[in-house]
């Protein structure tokens, strides 16, 4: 049994950008679960909802509701923000754990009706671009967005990557959310939201309305949720209910912890490197048998769980995390 | 969070309870303050009004067809929400592994079952052997070490969800995804008083709630029941109280452990069995779990029962395709209105 690592993937452009993406699409998600779990002190185990209603709301208003690209963003990030509150309101009221179930039931929810309300939202199918219909599909003015672009792009470099464009963009996203939440954490409104983490009772003796800071908090990561499924929708050219998953938040959590609790810059790096390792699995030629497709799946997932139970045990501050940050459960 | 009362102040804030209680209530009151001292009473008149309604939309032959397949689900709900609810109860760890172990356990009934051709009655207990093992092993790698660091609620709840990862990508490894069955009779049926009922079936709903039954009394009558109850209403009371903690959370995971395999079992002899047949029936459990209050053995039996035939009575009213979302409907509804549980007292939720 030979183990040959193959470097002909090492170099290639378009894979790594794909990497890329996708390293940037769980930045985001992580970046509010960051603002959630690091900062507010409430776990939320739900983010796969707010990008499912964020994917699946753009792309329903596109295709049946006939609405244009740039209209079906702010509608599909306010109807995931007031689902966020919606939630909120009765389950942010309870103790952390139940927070944690009650949230991921809700997620379950979600993906529940984005399977079975085949008419609205094309059940186990998915939504996707009608080749017998070209000019109704949800990706037609980001595809034009995507080759002026990369038009201009191709000035400097002949030939860029097709998902260039969308690399682009999402990082600039990440950078403004990034810079943005760190200027509110700042802000006497991050440190009420602290002051919430470390002992709600206090806060609120000062006089504080907690839950309208959970909701905000909790609001915006809706909104970070909903953004993110956009990317995930525009890199996957479908809306499908297996996209969006419980174990997709459980994966921007692990980008978090790798990252660090507490730390915003922390959640980008994270995100990288937890996407080069699994990704990286690819580049190592296992030999079939006893490598099968399924096999490699099954290694990537052991890797993530290794990883949690690991950062958990030794270092459950994360790469960049701090420790006075870690002030969560009793 | 909020920081811990004495012992002492505990044992008073429980006599100013009872106390409190022998209080009589005014006239027009008495329904509410009836149904808040007992609220599983407004329950089961919930429960015996949707009954009444079903039966006289669809007739007592579809109301009891469907109760019987709700009945054997909601065993496997009950069988596995016991122990999540003591193991939640007991040691403040919400265990999202705990439906992988229900996986495990059906997969080792696999291997006897079906690999080494023994009868399922080997595997059934082979398989809750193996899985206790499994639970006290965690408990020794994992979640001792853990308390001893004073690990808080976020790092337990996301060391369980590596757990449940590395577990399932285990059973990925060794049985891939193919969907599998175990060696039992799934054609052969009973008719018993008009309805008709899968043999394999039967043996489920009388195999669980005979267990069922038997865990109740366990926990009702034995000293090692009370103590697990003892431990999972105040860890440090029952301590000061003089039980050795450490054995008895032992025998809680040996406990909790042998039930999820036998749940295990019984969920993948009537339907089929996948690396994800766990994870999916860990969110229902947690209904039940939460529903009966957390903590709460009897609860977690009584609301697992329920939710399993909520569900397949569900199908009776809308299509069959929604009815995992009953549980999760549930769940939500029992957070709202009474997140204490049908049985708890309002404590620090």
């Amino acid at each position: 049994m030979t183990l040959a690592v193959t470097f002909s993937s090492l170099t290639d452009v378009d894979f790594w950008v794909s990497v890329l993406v996708l390293a940037g699409i769980y930045a985001i998600v992580a970046v509010g679960l960051q603002l959630n779990t690091g900062f507010t002190g409430i776990v939320n185990f739900g983010m796969a909802a707010f990008m499912a209603i964020g994917a699946y709301t753009m792309a329903i208003l596109i295709i049946k509701a006939g609405f244009s690209f740039w209209l079906s963003l702010p509608c599909a990030m306010a109807a995931s923000m007031l689902f966020g509150v919606l939630v909120g309101l009765p389950s942010l009221r309870l103790r952390a754990d139940y927070f944690a179930i009650a949230t991921i039931a809700m997620a379950e929810v979600v993906r529940l009706i984005a399977q079975n309300a085949r008419g609205l939202t094309g059940g186990n199918q998915g939504l996707f671009c009608d080749i017998n219909n070209p000019s109704n599909c949800y990706t037609n003015t980001w595809n034009d967005l995507s080759d002026s672009i990369n038009n201009f792009i191709s000035n400097f470099w002949a030939d860029p990557p097709s998902l260039l464009p969308l690399l682009i963009v999402i990082w600039v996203t990440l950078g403004i959310a990034t810079f943005v939440l760190m200027r509110l954490q700042r802000a006497p409104w991050g440190r009420v939201l602290r002051a919430i983490r470390e002992d709600e009772d206090a806060a609120q003796a000062l006089g504080k309305n907690t839950l309208r800071f959970k909701l905000q908090s909790l609001a915006i990561a809706a909104l970070l949720g909903s953004i993110a499924g956009f990317f995930l929708a525009l890199d996957l050219r479908t809306v499908h209910p297996l996209d969006f998953e419980p174990l997709v938040t459980f994966f921007a959590f692990s980008v978090l912890i790798l990252g660090g609790l507490g730390s915003y810059p922390g959640v980008a790096v994270g995100s990288v490197l937890f996407w080069f390792v699994l990704e990286g699995t690819r580049f190592i030629d296992l030999p079939d048998p006893p490598f099968t497709e399924t096999r490699i799946a099954a290694v990537r997932l052991a890797i993530t769980g290794l990883l949690l139970i690991g950062l958990m045990a030794f270092r459950p501050q994360g790469l960049f995390g701090k420790r006075q940050e870690m002030v969560l459960g009793e | 969070m909020c920081t811990t009362p004495r012992v002492v102040d505990r044992l008073l804030v429980m006599e100013a309870g009872q106390a409190t209680e022998s209080v009589p209530a005014a006239n027009g009151e008495r329904l509410k303050e009836e149904l808040s001292r007992r609220p599983w009473l407004g329950a089961i008149g919930v429960i015996v009004l949707i009954f009444v309604a079903l039966v006289a939309g669809h007739g007592l032959h579809d109301v009891a067809q469907t109760g019987i397949n709700g009945l054997s689900l909601g065993a496997i709900y009950a069988l596995g929400a016991v122990g999540l609810t003591l193991v939640y109860g007991i040691l403040r760890l919400v265990n999202f592994a705990h439906g992988d172990f229900l996986t495990f356990g059906a997969y080792m009934a696999y291997l006897v079952n079906v690999t080494w051709g023994l009868p399922l009655v080997v595997a059934v207990f082979w398989a809750m052997i193996t899985t206790a093992v499994l639970g006290l092993l965690f408990e020794r790698v994992l979640w001792g070490p853990m308390r001893a660091k004073h690990a808080g609620f976020l790092q337990l709840i996301l060391m369980s969800l590596g757990l449940a990862f590395v577990l399932r990508a285990v059973f990925t490894w060794f049985w891939s995804t193919e969907v599998r069955v175990l060696d039992v009779n799934v054609t052969s049926t009973v008719e018993f008083l008009g309805l008709r009922i899968g043999q394999t079936q039967l043996v489920v709903v009388i195999v669980g709630v005979a267990v069922l039954v038997a865990v109740g009394l366990m926990l009702r009558l034995t000293l090692l029941g009370k103590r697990m109850r003892a431990l999972s209403d105040d860890l440090e009371l029952a301590e000061t109280a003089g039980i050795d903690t450490r054995r008895v959370i032992n025998y809680t995971w040996i406990f909790a452990g042998a039930l999820a395999g036998l749940a295990g079992v019984l969920a993948a002899s009537i339907t089929d069995l996948y690396p994800e047949l766990g994870f999916e029936l860990l969110l229902p459990i947690f209904a039940a779990v939460i529903l009966g209050g957390i903590g709460d053995a009897f609860g977690a039996l009584a609301a697992g029962l329920l939710i399993g035939v909520m569900t397949e009575w569900s199908t009776l009213v809308i299509d069959a395709r929604w009815k995992t979302g009953v549980g999760f409907v549930v769940l939500v509804l029992a957070l709202i209105i009474r997140p204490q549980g049908i049985f708890g007292k309002a404590k620090a939720i």
